[in-house]
């Protein structure tokens, strides 16, 4: 137990880090996924097919094939980013094509009359989208997206093996040091990501209660 | 892209080399066949209910090794064993036992698993450039130190002026693998460690330029700047010391640990300590050290 206290510092490091990719990732793929379904909803074919190839591609690909060809291809190809861009990067890209999928789901859920509402009184695709469709569609989307980002918060980790020293890298350094508190590191620093996560879903409550009533 | 092209042509060339050799070596051992031989003793003779008898009385081992580490324990896609200077003492020890080396089953440990294979009994011994420390002598036993080493940097060949050594870190960034103490070492040293997976991994991002430097024990380095001489170079002075043990469990088996220290012993003294080296660590040209004093087994 001790060893949870004595390194503390290293630990809320690790947890920042941790927290940094969390957020600035989740923002990323939520501008990049949203723009995305509205790719696929859009009446342009060509703007369909891109937004599904992405989907399929990024959502079948395993996250850690994402990162080794993020962290080891692009020095390859001499082009260089420190190693939270690439993180940042690797973990956007994947989270945007689940992000795509709620909110397509959600555009889904929002009567279809709506839209055509928005259209005879002149409105654009765009306009309709932006005005009428999403705010609604973005209201039903709070639990799946939660997923997503509680998702997210845990492929945060998967980082660790490509140098990022988040919350993981933390464990695997303390563990090395110190194995004989193995029980204690790992509980201590699964009751971390327990706490994100409670975050996340404690938020995602307030708005869906928050929201509900309008609806 | 070309060039990784011309980096697989030259691996699948060196390989048919390997494999064209190995058929000309001698009875049909898997092409390794520059390691000194190990001595197997006939029915040696053990005290009832010892772990040295269980293991002789079994006629197998289970050795955890590391196999990402050329020239200490590395296995490379498709190799039937592992080879390097850890590997070959594993054999010795099991030699002693009376336990051929086609009777031991080589497992893979990584740093962060050694100490619960030990304690669930998935490998009876540990030869993984394993460090002696406190901490881990508190659990499980450590007989050693059987060889000493420190911690170096490894840089791209091009760079060998500019990081001359651990006095040149400062806010540079170096990988070695996630959660070693290597990596706490450099950051204490002032630079921005870098945690991957493997050392492979490491390695290949300096090679690729994407990190300027690599660190953990010279005993690994030098198994890959003997990989690629020309590509990659050992800098400085060592900046720590990493004593290797021979892990074994329960830690108060006092008589196992004195077999580990008696067979370590007579490697060192029959040479075969020396010729072991020579063939695995000492390809990268250094020359053989003296083996350590070991510890007395309390």
């Amino acid at each position: 137990m001790d060893v949870l206290f004595e390194e503390w510092r290293q630990i809320v490091d690790g947890f920042w880090e941790t927290i940094q990719l969390l957020v600035l990732s989740g923002l990323i793929a939520t501008v990049l996924g949203t723009l995305l379904a509205a790719m696929r909803v859009a009446p342009v074919r060509m703007m369909n097919a891109i937004g599904t190839s992405y989907v399929n591609v990024f959502r079948n690909t395993p996250l850690v094939v994402l990162f080794i060809l993020v962290v080891f291809g692009l020095p390859e190809l001499d082009i260089q980013y420190t190693y939270f861009e690439k993180a940042v990067i690797a973990l956007s890209v994947y989270t945007a094509a689940f992000v795509c999928e709620a909110v397509r789901s959600g555009i889904n859920t929002v009567a279809t009359g709506q839209a055509e509402a928005a259209r005879s009184i002149g409105m654009t695709f765009t306009q309709t989208l932006g005005r009428v469709v999403l705010p609604q569609a973005f209201r039903a989307v709070v639990p799946p997206l939660a997923s997503v980002f509680i998702a997210l918060t845990k492929n945060t980790s998967v980082a660790a093996g490509f140098g990022i020293a988040d919350a993981t890298a933390t464990l695997s350094a303390l563990l090395n040091n110190d194995p004989q508190a193995a029980v204690a590191l790992f509980v201590g620093i699964g009751l971390g990501y327990v706490l994100i996560v409670a975050v996340i879903s404690t938020g995602s409550h307030l708005l869906e209660r928050r929201w509900a009533a309008a609806r | 892209m070309r060039l990784r092209r011309t980096r697989a042509t030259l691996i699948f060339a060196a390989l048919t080399t390997a494999m064209a050799t190995g058929a000309c070596g001698e009875a049909g051992e898997d092409g390794e066949s520059s390691g000194p031989e190990a001595e197997v003793v006939e029915d040696p003779d053990f005290p009832e209910g010892s772990q040295m008898a269980e293991y002789a009385d079994a006629g197998s081992i289970t050795i955890g090794v590391k196999t990402d580490q050329p020239g200490i324990g590395f296995q490379g896609a498709g190799d039937e064993a592992p080879t390097g200077f850890d590997i070959e003492l594993g054999k010795y020890i099991a030699g002693q036992l009376g336990i051929p080396e086609d009777d031991i089953t080589w497992e893979e440990t990584i740093s962060d698993n050694r100490e619960p294979f030990l304690q669930q009994d998935r490998v009876d011994l540990v030869l993984a450039s394993y460090s002696i420390t406190p901490e881990r002598r508190a659990i499980v036993g450590q007989m050693g130190p059987y060889y000493a080493t420190g911690q170096q940097l490894l840089v791209r060949e091009e760079d060998k002026e500019d990081i001359t050594g651990v006095d040149d870190v400062n806010g540079v960034e170096v990988c070695s693998v996630t959660g070693s103490t290597s990596l706490e070492q450099i950051e204490e040293q002032g630079g921005v460690g870098r945690g991957f997976d493997t050392y492979s991994e490491c390695v290949e991002q300096v090679r690729s330029g994407a990190i300027d430097a690599m660190t953990t024990d010279g005993a690994i380095l030098l198994g890959y700047e003997a990989e690629t001489p020309d590509e990659l170079e050992v800098v400085g002075d060592e900046f720590s010391e990493e004593l290797y043990g021979v892990g074994y469990f329960p830690k108060d088996d006092t008589d196992f640990c004195n077999f580990l220290r008696d067979s370590m012993q007579k490697a060192i003294d029959d040479g075969y300590w020396a010729d072991a080296f020579e063939a695995t660590l000492g390809e990268s040209g250094i020359d053989t050290p003296e083996a350590p004093t070991m510890d007395e087994c309390a």
